[in-house]
């Protein structure tokens, strides 16, 4: 009888938590997102989506088989990195890109740094940042949503030759038989920026305009983004804190000179925010700890992101706004620490024997 | 009415952070307490308490009777041990003990057929006694703090001069899930508990009274308000179920809003804290002038037939335990204590000694399911943050844990603070334990601080 004991630490009980279930339900929450980026945008966003997932999973299994360990694939967090990554590009962003971008982003964004729990950046966001510096042409090149025969053929830029830019003068050709009316090839955000044209906010909102495969529909990440909450797979302080201090940051500008800046709902609704808020801001691992860090972070990518949009070379600044707020998060922790219980608010001097 | 309490609920006291472990409760909250035959053998661990083990006044072969002290204080952080039964000292010998080292243990051999009745000990009247005397009483009667800790009761008691108490908080909240024996105290022995407050009031020169129970057990609360006078200085106060209410500090802070500062015992802001338990036995043990002999034990969880709350002597081998109330196979963890802070045990004829008040027979799958056991790199997630009564930072710490830096671990992000509830490895979805890393570290910073 005594040989079947066996001998643990306490506590013996468990939560119901852990992190392949954690990640899976994150990936529940994008599905609608993913969802609706293939009935916008048709079957290449599908395909996009699907390469960028399917790379990613595999570069992950990859690296585990060569350096002869279990592979980390079933924890679900490759997954998301590979939605993500199909999102936040351009619906008719050529195929083969899309690869490089999804390998960079497990391998160097990722794996190199020692894998899930060890990455500084959110994997996805550093795919993306080397596909912006590598094809600065496709990523800015932007598809209407809606098109006719969008389940029947796919955008002309999307099955680009590997190694070979995308045909521009074709793409443009496509578009013009579209004849969607009033579409310029560019987004909100750079009507926005270069013209100073105020797009629809309701229509940004639930997701109808030009814009990367996964970013146009607040709502549904929104609403994927309250169900994580409401399941605790998310910490609410974070998307609270860069959508607010977006919103105020973006509303004092606008109440200095209306007519020159945005308002700050179409901010929030508008471009990458939504996403970047709700699922990339929020990973885990790449975002502080300590009650006061994840404000300070929050507020720091928000307020960063509308500082880019508006004064930056670029439309759009969530995604460098999120990757300055990861390379901040070892600061913030540090800066962060709790006060212990029953401490007094200045720091204890016994530290120092 | 029950809308209302549900109103005041929200109003109850409580603590930050914490975590809701299913409570498990069902198995024996209804169960009075009961009692067992004698085991034909105790075993009687000669250091049961924390501090210097007693030592023996009894030798071999020789005859006790029930109640009769068979072995001394060795100072004043000690306790002497009183004989559970009538029988006759077999041996002092090395035996299993829980925490895993063999200790010295006297053996006594139960007369079979003894009637077993109390012959030791007068009545004493406690209300001439004055707070010295009862400090020393209390030592006699060899009591420990019976919530788990085992620390002697009496130390608690001697606080060092120019700390005013004004409060003696009597802990009932039983925070560990399974454990029913506080809150069977509570509903069947009330009248000892709050003529034991009253004895610890006057030991301390405290005004006042105040037992915490937690509000999964209001029937408690209304059995302990029924023996109160009115306008009593003794009262009782139902807080927040949350673990680890049970904790001194935590328990401070939801029935005063007072904070226990770090490093520093309940005298340091007028406050003694006793558990429920300890306090009805000198309730019950100061007037007679009696030494512990028994306590209720909560042996439960689904490899037992017959779960419920018994009196059990003091050095009743598990084994005993088992046989008597039906043992099903396959069991994998016994677990001496609640699951949260308990430890398993590796022998069988492990005893039961003065501070545990709970036998878990558990199997591994009604534990924790193999997703949940799964281990994965700490992703950051901060569970353990939001989850640390305490407020420290448990995820650093791990993480630092891990490269073995436990001068830092100590000095910068408050390790010693750390009482060890359990509640960041609960919370933990990468399934770490961190708080054995927290236990490792904490032993290695003693050894260095020794050997340095």
């Amino acid at each position: 009888m005594s040989g079947a004991v066996q001998l643990k630490t306490s506590p013996h009980l468990r939560g119901m938590h852990s992190v392949d279930k954690i990640m899976r339900h994150v990936v529940y929450a994008l599905l609608p997102v993913c969802v609706f980026s293939v009935l916008q945008f048709g079957i290449s966003a599908l395909a996009l989506i699907l390469v960028s997932t399917l790379v990613c999973v595999g570069t992950e299994h990859l690296f585990c088989r060569l350096q002869h360990r279990d592979t980390t694939v079933n924890d679900w967090s490759a997954v998301i990195t590979g939605l993500l990554v199909g999102l936040i590009l351009p619906p008719g962003f050529p195929i083969w890109m899309a690869v490089v971008a999804a390998f960079v982003s497990i391998a160097i964004g990722k794996l190199f740094f020692g894998g899930l729990g060890f990455n500084v950046f959110n994997p996805a966001l550093v795919g993306r940042a080397f596909a912006q510096a590598a094809f600065t042409v496709p990523i800015t090149t932007w598809t209407p949503g809606m098109a006719h025969r969008r389940f029947l053929e796919f955008i002309p830029t999307t099955w680009t030759l590997p190694f070979l830019q995308p045909d521009m003068e074709h793409f443009r050709a496509w578009v013009a038989k579209l004849e969607i009316d009033g579409f310029t090839g560019a987004t909100p955000l750079a009507m926005m920026k270069f013209e100073h044209l105020e797009a629809d906010k309701l229509e940004l909102f639930l997701g109808t305009l030009a814009s990367s495969a996964g970013e146009s529909s607040a709502f549904l990440i929104l609403l994927g983004g309250l169900y994580l909450a409401w399941r605790r797979f998310l910490d609410w302080r974070i998307p609270a804190g860069v959508l607010g201090s977006a919103f105020v940051v973006s509303g004092i500008f606008y109440l200095q000179n209306p007519d020159l800046y945005p308002t700050p709902v179409f901010t929030l609704v508008s471009g990458g925010l939504m996403l970047g808020a709700v699922f990339m801001a929020t990973d885990m691992v790449s975002s502080p700890v300590t009650p006061a860090g994840i404000w300070l972070y929050g507020i720091l990518i928000g307020s960063v992101t509308v500082v880019i949009r508006l004064f930056g070379g670029l439309n759009e600044g969530v995604m460098y706004a999120i990757l300055l707020g990861n390379a901040a998060t070892p600061l913030l922790n540090n800066l962060t620490q709790p006060r212990t219980f029953g401490a007094s608010r200045r720091p204890r001097k016994e530290n120092a024997t | 009415m029950t809308t209302l309490s549900h109103l005041s609920g929200l109003f109850r006291g409580t603590f930050r952070h914490g975590i809701h472990p299913p409570d498990n409760k069902h198995f024996t909250a209804s169960r009075p307490i009961e009692r067992l035959p004698f085991s034909r053998e105790l075993v009687l661990p000669l250091s049961q308490h924390a501090g210097k083990p007693s030592v023996p006044l009894v030798r071999k072969g020789q005859e006790v009777a029930r109640g009769e002290p068979i072995a001394k204080a060795d100072g004043f952080v000690s306790v002497p041990l009183h004989a559970p039964a009538s029988g006759v000292i077999k041996d002092i010998r090395l035996m299993p003990s829980a925490r895993g080292p063999m200790v010295e243990s006297v053996i006594l051999e139960v007369y079979p057929g003894d009637p077993q009745d109390i012959l030791y000990g007068a009545e004493v009247d406690t209300e001439a006694m004055s707070p010295k005397e009862i400090t020393q009483a209390v030592q006699d009667t060899g009591l420990v703090g019976l919530g788990g800790a085992a620390f002697p009761t009496h130390v608690k008691l001697a606080v060092p001069e120019g700390n005013p108490i004004h409060t003696v908080l009597i802990n009932g909240c039983e925070c560990e899930p399974f454990l029913t024996t506080d809150h069977r105290l509570m509903l069947e022995q009330a009248e000892d508990l709050v003529k034991g407050t009253r004895i610890l009031m006057r030991a301390m020169g405290a005004e006042r009274g105040l037992i915490g129970v937690e509000d999964n057990k209001l029937d408690a609360v209304e059995a302990i308000r029924n023996v109160l006078e009115p306008n009593d200085t003794v009262s009782v106060k139902a807080v927040q179920t949350k673990y680890p209410q049970g904790a001194e500090k935590m328990l401070a802070k939801s029935l005063l809003n007072v904070e226990i500062p770090p490093g520093k015992l309940p005298f340091s802001v007028g406050l003694g804290v006793f558990n429920v338990a300890t306090t009805a036995q000198i309730g019950q043990l100061l007037p007679m002038n009696r030494g512990v002999i028994e306590r209720v034990v909560t042996v439960t969880g689904p490899g037992v037939e017959r779960p419920g709350n018994y009196m059990v002597p003091i050095g009743t081998p598990i084994r005993f335990l088992l046989e008597c109330l039906g043992f099903e196979g396959g069991t994998r963890h016994l677990i001496m204590g609640g699951p949260m802070m308990g430890g398993t045990v590796s022998s069988l004829d492990t005893p039961i000694t003065k501070g545990c008040g709970g036998l878990l027979v558990l199997n591994e799958h009604q534990l924790t399911t193999e997703e949940q056991m799964r281990r994965y790199p700490c992703i950051n997630c901060g569970a353990c943050v939001e989850a640390c009564p305490m407020l420290l930072n448990p995820c650093e710490l791990g993480r630092l844990a891990n490269k073995a830096r436990y001068d830092v671990m100590a000095e910068r992000y408050h390790l010693n603070d750390c009482f060890e509830c359990g509640s960041c490895s609960y919370v933990c979805p990468a399934a770490i334990p961190l708080v054995q890393y927290f236990r490792v570290a904490k032993s290695a910073n003693r050894e260095r601080a020794a050997a340095s």
